[in-house]
């Protein structure tokens, strides 16, 4: 589904990903590891289409990156740093608007099945602006999901979400990995990806250092792996 | 989530379909700023003030009288309207910069060019939206009739070309951290001709020349809108990605 080979970003003079090889199966979902300012997020928005490789190859669902990038972009949901949401605009609004960007077919419903998935159905005639941080991050969760993407890309998504958001946050993730979707994930929760992902890939200094798939390993070995992943790195 | 397959809108749509998807995508975002706007009003209420006072403060600077204010008008007009739309260009892309949603619309699946004409549309309907309110003050105070055929359609294609670059250019300047105050060094000199073509036919409207004698300039002007927005449609994609 995603295959990346010898990639390589540099900003200016700074290399951030050093040939960095990366695969994923359709279905997989990836947990993406590793200390801050690993790279993380410079690879996924690479994956994301929303910055240029500098060196290497990108292939996603055989679509090739950039040049391909505008028709792979329906088949991608992403959540980021940022929520990417309208202050000004309400949660029933920022969704429509990104509705009609994707073109989904029956938007008004999908509406309100994603508001209720991410509870905030009573909440979706608010500004935005007005919403917590949790809040916010649930509404990017739904904004990422509006259009059912295959692939997903979900940079620390658990940011500021309080217990039963983390918990509908995993309800979606479980569900989408159910449906045979792909998931690339990074977090700095070791123990909250431990029994959600499928692969845990150890990203450090702009390679991956280490993966192992979750049947290999027991949950609790998860932390000694990621530090023995960067000793060894 | 839905019960759809998972190819379920993922097919590529044909010319047809992709044309009409790519007009609604332009059609969201103009719908979008709209909206927000009508909300915070912060962006036309400053453009509006500015403006006034930009009038205002020639008015007591220059010491018009009635005769040289019959010269001078296309010119004041004319720098007001480019002072206050940077005002409005600049604010209309901070906006999509600083909560990230730049990237949200950089994800979505239309040609990034749909992106650049909804932000462009959008802010030459705040332009006009500023000029209709403006023009009727100025030929009160003044008392100058501006309401003629001829110098309308000048406000309109001025204020387009002047859009055009100035949004292309506006998203240059946002990712960078002097945005502010790098937005009209770029853009000021970039639309000297725009704005030197439309003050130079606004006056010869104003002064009732011959349309020979306006006419070029009214070319040039048009000249420009097409240039700009052809620029813009082709380079907007490398501006905007990292
Ligand atoms: N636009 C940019 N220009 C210059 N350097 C950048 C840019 N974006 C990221 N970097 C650099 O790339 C490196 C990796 O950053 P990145 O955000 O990918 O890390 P990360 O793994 O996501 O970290 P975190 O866990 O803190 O989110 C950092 O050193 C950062 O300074
Ligand atoms: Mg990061």
């Amino acid at each position: 589904m995603i295959e990346v080979r010898k990639l390589v970003k540099r900003f200016g003079l700074k290399t951030v990903l050093r040939g960095l090889d990366f695969h994923v199966e359709p279905g997989e979902f990836v947990a993406l590891l590793g200390p801050n300012g690993a790279g993380k997020t410079t690879f996924l928005r690479i994956l994301a289409s929303l910055s240029r490789p500098t060196l290497g190859e990108v292939i996603i669902a055989n679509h090739r990156l950039p040049a391909q990038a505008g028709a792979l972009r329906r088949r991608i949901g992403v959540v980021s740093h940022l929520p990417l949401l309208y202050g000004e605009l309400t949660a029933e609004e920022n969704l429509r608007f990104y509705g009609r960007m994707y073109a989904v077919p029956g938007l008004e419903a999908r509406l309100a099945e994603v508001l209720d998935l991410v509870g905030l159905a009573a909440r979706r005639r608010d500004l935005v602006r007005t919403f917590s941080r949790g809040m916010q991050q649930r509404l990017a969760i739904g904004r990422a999901v509006l259009h059912a993407p295959e692939v997903m890309l979900f940079d620390e998504p658990h940011t500021g979400l309080d217990q039963e958001a983390c918990d509908m946050l995993e309800e979606v993730l479980r569900e989408v990995a159910a449906r045979g979707r792909t998931v690339v994930m990074t977090s700095h929760d070791l123990a909250r990806v431990a029994d959600l992902a499928s692969r845990f890939d150890v990203l450090s200094n702009g390679v991956i250092v280490a993966s192992v798939q979750r049947a290999q390993i027991q949950p609790d070995d998860l932390l000694g792996f990621y530090r023995q992943a960067l000793r060894s790195a | 989530m839905d019960g759809a397959p998972v190819v379920s809108h993922a097919k590529t749509p044909g010319l047809l379909e992709g044309m009409r998807l790519y007009l609604r995508s332009i059609a969201a975002l103009v719908w979008k700023d709209l909206a927000a706007e009508l909300r915070s009003r912060e962006l036309l209420s400053a453009m509006l003030v500015f403006a006034l006072l930009v009038i205002l403060i020639f008015n007591f600077a220059l010491e018009l009288d009635t005769r040289t204010r019959a010269t001078v008008t296309a010119g004041v007009l004319w720098v007001t309207f480019a002072f206050a739309g940077t005002l409005g260009l600049n604010r209309s892309m901070a906006m999509e910069k600083d909560r990230g949603c730049l990237d949200g619309l950089l994800l979505a699946p239309v040609d990034r060019s749909a992106i650049y004409f909804g932000k462009a549309i959008g802010n030459l309907i705040f332009m006009i939206l500023v000029e209709v309110i403006v023009l009727p003050i100025y030929s009160v105070l003044y008392n100058i009739n501006l309401f003629q055929g001829g110098l309308l359609l000048v406000i309109l294609l001025g204020s387009l070309g002047y859009v055009a670059v100035g949004t292309l250019l506006s998203a240059m300047a946002v990712q960078t951290r002097t945005r502010d105050i790098l937005l009209p060094i770029l853009l000021f000199p970039v639309a000297i001709p725009v704005l030197i073509a439309a003050v130079k036919s606004s006056t010869g409207f104003l002064q009732g020349l011959e349309m020979a004698e306006i006419s070029p300039w009214l070319n040039l002007l048009l000249v420009y809108d097409v240039v700009f927005i052809a620029v813009a449609f082709m380079v907007f994609d490398y501006v905007v990605e990292e």
